[in-house]
């Protein structure tokens, strides 16, 4: 059988559209977090993991729009120059709607590597803007946010799922 | 791969004309903001969105800060030692500066000099720190409601943090020392050598830049604002000459230097909030040269 080995998919309940506001101020709110050294390198943008994760699964509703949108506000949390974080995530949406029905094809822990290949994408925008605009070289461990933000998928993601799970006690009435 | 979607299920333009549209508007973005500084007006509306979000960040940290606090008050009997030492210290240098004080002014109306106007300062705390690695820049929890102006100068209880470069509401942009685009004119303390001291967007890296390399400079000197450029209060501590590498293949000394303020040890910090008094340029100096009036307007970044 060619299918014996498609993984099989839950049926999830239709997603609000208030679960995805919220998810992704809460996400803002983390990237917000003030750090320093060793955890703000380590942070991953979680801003990126929700725009990805609502463009693979939700691609009519949250598309590139949202995503430069988000880019904004991150830049003006960052205090970067405008339009950074903007291109970046853009980019890094139009690649997830591309490619969001293969994506959805894959168990969460085999759509990581995909989704650390985007995020580092993403990462290499930002950097080639910030060389542009004529900083220095920040170093390597600038791409270590994109290596735990790989790592942190498939846990993120299966907690954005946990809303949208089917109700058994419904079904019983 | 769009082209596999039947067509009455598609909306509007297509994924790549979305791409296009959106990468133009963030390029034209990045150039209104990096070259021309038109977009104050648009960063002040997303501030106003923002700030909650940043105010709520912060609450985690707050919260961490007062529960160490009462649990590990022991230490507070100490600290309260040490504290009532550092102010009889400080009460006697405090007289000296008072008498000095009373005879700078007797001595500058002698020479019938500009006083130099006593500086107020509002203290703000670090607000959020940005994870971007190409700028250096703090957020400050005050802002135009309080008082804060662009321009003003940010220190700490050791020296120079850096200058507010932009304002909003309630918080306000500090561009610190080491951001690659700031300078501040400073002067050796041993011999009264000006120079001007710039970042180098590394963390605890400044760089004396054009110094020949027969100048008389040494490591460990210590480094305090001039003052010349209206900007700074003078005599402001900014750094230490950590190294020097004179090369005499080269024409500069390549100086090194640490800041002796450290904005990652301490979260409250002062903003000075009175600018010290420009001595008036006159009008033929402009007159002659024209580029210098443009590089005034776009002295503060």
């Amino acid at each position: 059988m060619a299918f014996a080995d498609h993984p099989k998919h839950e049926i999830l309940r239709p997603v609000r559209g208030s679960l995805i506001v919220i998810s992704l101020m809460v996400t803002l709110l983390l990237n917000l977090m003030p750090l320093k050294g060793i955890a703000l390198a380590l942070w991953p943008d979680f801003v990126a993991l929700a725009i990805l994760y609502w463009c693979i699964s939700q691609p009519q509703r949250v598309g590139i729009s949202v995503a430069f949108g988000m880019g904004l506000l991150m830049d003006f949390g960052d205090a970067s120059t405008f339009g950074q974080h903007a291109l970046a995530y853009s980019i890094m949406a139009f690649v997830a709607l591309l490619f969001h029905r293969r994506l959805s094809n894959f168990e969460l822990l085999k759509q990581a590597p995909q989704i650390g290949l985007i995020l580092l994408l993403g990462q290499f925008v930002i950097l080639l803007t910030g060389l542009l605009d004529g900083s220095h070289f920040p170093g390597w461990n600038f791409f270590l946010a994109s290596v735990t933000g790989t790592l942190l998928w498939p846990f993120f993601s299966s907690l954005l799922r946990i809303p949208q799970k089917p109700r058994f006690e419904s079904d019983a009435r | 791969m769009t082209e596999t979607n039947p067509r009455f299920f598609r909306h509007g333009p297509s994924l790549l004309a979305r791409l296009v549209f959106f990468v133009m508007l963030s390029l034209v973005l990045m150039a209104a903001d990096a070259r021309f500084k038109y977009l104050l007006e648009i960063r002040q509306a997303f501030s106003t969105v923002i700030y909650p979000l940043q105010k709520l960040a912060n609450v985690p940290g707050t919260i961490y800060d007062g529960v160490s606090e009462f649990f590990f008050s022991g230490h507070l009997a100490d600290e309260n030692i040490h504290l009532k030492q550092q102010h009889l210290v400080d009460r006697g240098q405090l007289q000296q500066l008072g008498a000095l004080e009373a005879e700078n002014a007797q001595l500058r109306k002698l020479l019938e000099a500009t006083q130099r106007v006593e500086s107020k300062a509002v203290m703000a705390e670090i607000l959020h720190v940005p994870r971007d690695p190409f700028n250096r820049k703090v957020m400050l929890d005050k802002g135009s409601q309080s008082g804060v102006q662009p321009g003003q100068v940010v220190v700490d209880d050791i020296g120079v943090v850096g200058q507010i470069t932009r304002e909003y509401p309630w918080a306000s942009e500090v561009t610190l020392i080491t951001d690659k685009d700031h300078s501040v004119p400073v002067q050796v303390v041993r011999n009264g050598l000006r120079s001007v001291i710039s970042g180098t967007g590394k963390d605890a890296m400044l760089e004396l830049r054009y110094l020949a390399v027969n100048t008389d400079i040494q490591e460990g000197d210590s480094l305090v604002t001039s003052g010349i450029d209206g900007v700074y209060p003078p005599g402001l501590p900014v750094a230490v000459v950590s190294k020097i590498e004179r090369n005499s293949t080269y024409v500069f000394a390549r100086v090194t230097c640490t800041p002796v303020a450290g904005v990652g040890h301490n979260r409250q910090l002062l903003i000075l909030s009175t600018l010290t008094p420009v001595t008036e340029i006159p009008a033929e100096a402009f007159e002659l040269k024209p580029e210098s009036r443009k590089r005034e307007k776009g002295g503060v970044r």
